[in-house]
């Protein structure tokens, strides 16, 4: 579906100005067609060309966001199938269901609390998605109002009564929900009111014929801030529908599914829930609507979350060097590890937790973990003992003890004999490091 | 406006590998199990049919393992005090498909039990359940050395699953699996090139084997550095159906051996108030490691908790349904 050089070629201004940094205009055609310029940098180009040309430089999936200012969440322009191609560019985002018969404020209070830490990272669900189970038009209008109230984080209004929606969205129109949904009876309306608050619109279909046609409609009206749901919510069909969505937009560069998705867990057992959510969220799910707000289940998914979207060709890195932990004296112990951020965070964690002012020495093993790195040469008794040298620990601490990863065991004869220090083999898994540092250093 | 379905066109499938023998092909056990054989990527069946589902193995020691944490052992109960109550339970009660009996106490540190005991062990085993077996060594390589090759022999016929064949160190373990008729797991260090390498050499050794490996790709817990594992299954299922004969095995994990030692898995709420109720939050661990490894199409998980093993196979129930257009 893409445009080749020389269709592109026809719309621009043919004045080789330069101006776009291309010595010609086809030559900055070519390039446009091969994905390495944007139309942007040509300030000649007329409105009618770039109406023309905006499909053919336009992402496979549209960007569309949901909320504003600093809560704004990003949706979509994803460009792969699978992670280890290329990093996929935006988290699912997690929504949490509150009906309007529920005691709103009081469900909000919870969802409010459900923030995680862990090694270092913040975790949270994104988005509240209020239910219009009562069916009555008002009491969405006043559950809206009241979670408005209550919370800071982005909203679905979920009507499929258009009437419902309009009147319910004036209390949050400024924090641009999204609004779930439009389906073949009430699109018109639907699309009528999304447009005129500039708010993203699901879009829902009872399978991917009647949503490619429903989708095709309102286009046609003039809005493609939407969000794709194909009706399924049994998971194995909800897995191969977002797997033919995401194909056939980046595969097949199919305009009508070149949308974000949203996806329904429908188990009533939160831990049955949990493995579908975990599973609808490694598949292609933009937002995913739950139900459970146990932080005991929503850690596990939330953790998963962070590691499927992480930079699959760079691992996450701290510093390498000296870190000190609380007020760090000369008499301070020193603990060693590697400047994978994972493994940092995990032991910095602990060290932190033992209340003992310490240090800990990142070395630099190029970001990758105890065992990788020792298994890569990467983590040496040769490289711990340099970096005691190098960051001149010996004028910071009057002792010479230095604690070791138990995975590393082995390390410790040759590290004693590198660096003249007493080396601790300590427990194996960095959540042993209170109980050791209590026996140690306490 | 009919959307035209997009069905990738493989030109392979992963190899199906029947685990277990019973008395008809020279074994005790009462069912097999069959694992392999997908010609799609996990649970498309829309593009290509998954003959079989995956499958949980339930971890049984012939030691009490003392430092699993609380949580764990009293979800299991006293018997893991008595490896063929255990098993059994495990079958009977909780549904495991296949039990995957590890030696822990052959370790020269937790007991050095000798060949003779590990073998008395897998005998009592077998006989409590007819479900097929995996078993696994003490972990550490001289001593399995010396225990993998008559445990093998006195379960000749069998179809034991033995672990583990690594790279420097696979051809006791691939003998002992010709020799007495087993199927083998390989286990490489979460690298592709290396599990391929693998499978080459076992293949030098006797061909047939090719048909009775199971991969191991190294896994680890979430939150532990599992998307690796999880990159590294998508690109070899990936290769196996595009024809690379060398990856197309069916996969196995140890989620259970790698969850139960995290601190998620244990630490109480009250010293960590943020994180929730710990009994459900370490079984959920395990639940979700499972979960998110099945799809990046693990065929076999090995598991631990009762409860967690029954979430997995429900959910795995529902991936299994038929999806095609
Ligand atoms: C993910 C992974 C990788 C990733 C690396 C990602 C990264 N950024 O590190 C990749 C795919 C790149 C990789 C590569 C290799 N890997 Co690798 N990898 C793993 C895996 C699955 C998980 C590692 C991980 O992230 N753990 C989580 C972190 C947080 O753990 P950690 O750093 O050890 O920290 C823990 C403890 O050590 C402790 N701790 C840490 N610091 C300190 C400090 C103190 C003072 C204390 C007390 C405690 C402590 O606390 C932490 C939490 O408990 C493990 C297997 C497994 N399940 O563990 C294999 C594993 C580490 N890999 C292994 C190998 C062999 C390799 C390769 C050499 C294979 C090859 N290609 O030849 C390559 C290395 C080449 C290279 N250039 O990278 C082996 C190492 C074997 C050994 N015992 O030496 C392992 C154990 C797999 C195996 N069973 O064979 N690997
Ligand atoms: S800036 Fe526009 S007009 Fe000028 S050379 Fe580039 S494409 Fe042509």
């Amino acid at each position: 579906m893409g445009l080749t050089g020389l269709e592109i070629f026809k719309h621009l201004p043919k004045t080789n100005c330069k101006k776009c940094g291309f010595p010609t205009c086809l030559a900055f055609a070519m390039a446009l067609a091969n994905g390495k310029a944007s139309l942007e940098a040509c300030p000649d180009v007329s409105d009618a060309a770039k109406e023309a040309l905006s499909s053919a430089s336009a992402p496979p999936i549209r960007l569309v966001k949901v909320g504003a200012g600093d809560n704004v969440v990003e949706m979509g322009d994803e460009t792969e199938i699978f992670r280890h191609d290329k990093k996929f560019n935006h988290p699912t985002a997690v929504a949490i269901t509150v009906n309007d018969t529920d005691d709103v404020a009081a469900k909000l209070d919870t969802i409010n609390d459900l923030n995680f830490e862990r090694v270092g990272q913040q975790y949270t669900v994104e988005m509240v998605a209020l239910v219009n189970a009562s069916g009555d038009a008002a009491k969405l209008k006043a559950a809206v109002e009241a979670a408005a109230a209550k919370t800071d984080k982005n909203f679905v209004l979920i009507s499929e009564d258009a009437a419902a929606i309009e009147g319910a969205l004036p209390a949050v129109a400024d924090r641009k929900p999204l609004i779930y949904a439009a389906n073949k009876d009430n699109y018109e309306k639907m699309t009528e009111v999304a447009k005129g608050s500039g708010c993203a619109l699901a879009v829902k279909a009872d399978n991917l014929n009647e949503l490619a046609e429903l989708v095709d409609k309102i286009v046609a009206l003039g809005y493609k801030d939407l969000v794709l749901d194909p009706g399924s919510r049994d998971t194995s069909k909800v897995i191969a529908d977002m797997t033919q969505i995401r194909r056939q937009a980046v595969r097949k560069k199919f305009r009508t599914f070149g949308y974000p998705t949203i996806a329904f867990t429908n188990k009533d057992d939160e831990q049955e829930e949990l493995l579908q959510a975990t599973a609808l969220l490694s598949k292609f799910t933009s937002v995913l609507v739950m139900k459970t707000v146990k932080k005991e289940l929503l850690l596990p998914l939330l953790s998963w979350r962070s590691n499927l979207f992480t930079d699959p060709q760079k691992p996450v890195a701290v510093e390498p060097g000296l870190h000190a932990i609380g007020d760090a004296s000369e008499n301070s112990p020193v603990y060693c590890t590697t400047n994978f951020s994972l493994t940092y965070y995990l032991v910095e964690g602990e060290v932190d937790a033992t209340r003992i002012p310490s240090y800990i020495i990142s070395v630099d093993t190029g970001g990758i973990s105890v065992l990788t790195g020792y298994a890569d040469n990467k983590f040496t008794a040769e490289k711990i003992a340099k970096a005691i040298k190098d960051l001149g620990v010996e004028d910071k601490v009057k002792h010479r003890k230095i604690v070791i990863p138990g995975a590393v065991a082995v390390l410790k004869g040759k590290l004693e004999d590198e660096s003249g220090w007493e080396v601790l083999v300590g427990p194996r898994e960095s959540s042993g490091i209170q109980k050791f540092a209590k026996s140690q250093f306490a | 406006m009919a959307v035209e379905i997009n069905k990738e066109k493989y030109r392979s499938q992963v190899r199906e590998v029947v685990l277990g023998a019973t008395s008809a092909d020279g074994g005790t056990r009462t069912s097999t199990i069959k694992v392999g054989g997908e010609a799609s990527l996990p649970f498309l069946q829309f593009e290509g049919a998954i003959p079989n589902r995956p499958v949980v193995a339930m971890e049984v020691w012939d030691i009490v393992p003392e430092d699993w944490p609380a949580n764990l052992k009293s979800a299991l109960g006293d018997v893991i005090s008595d490896p063929a109550a255990w098993a059994k339970k495990c079958v009977e009660e909780y549904g495991a498909d296949m039990i995957a009996l590890r030696f822990k106490g052959a370790d020269p540190d937790l007991g050095d039990k000798s060949a003779e005991d590990c073998i008395a062990v897998l005998k009592s085993v077998l006989s409590a359940v007819g479900v097929p077996l995996i078993v696994y060594g003490c972990g550490k390589a001289d001593k399995d050395n010396t225990i993998m090759g008559p445990l093998a022999e006195s379960a000749e016929g069998e179809n034991l699953l033995l672990g583990v064949a690594e790279q420097d160190n696979y051809k006791s373990v691939a003998s002992a699996a010709m020799a007495y008729k087993h199927s083998i797991i390989a286990q490489s260090p979460i690298d592709i090139n290396i599990a391929k390498q693998l499978n080459i050499l076992i293949s030098e050794m006797s061909t047939p084997l090719l048909d009775r490996i199971v991969i191991d790709p190294t896994i680890a817990a979430l939150g532990y550095g599992i998307e690796y594992s999880y990159s590294i299954m998508e690109r070899a299922r990936f290769g196996a159906l595009s024809g690379d004969r060398m990856l197309a095995m069916p996969m196995i994990g140890n989620v259970g051996n790698e969850v139960w030692v995290k601190k998620e898995a244990s630490v109480s709420v009250s010293e960590q108030p943020g994180w929730g109720d710990e009994a459900e939050r370490s079984m959920a661990w395990e639940a979700a490691t499972a979960a998110a490894l099945l799809q990046a199409g693990m065929d076999i998980l090995v598991m631990r908790h009762p409860r967690a093993v029954e979430l997995v196979k429900k959910s795995i129930d529902d991936l299994m349904q038929d999806n095609s257009y």
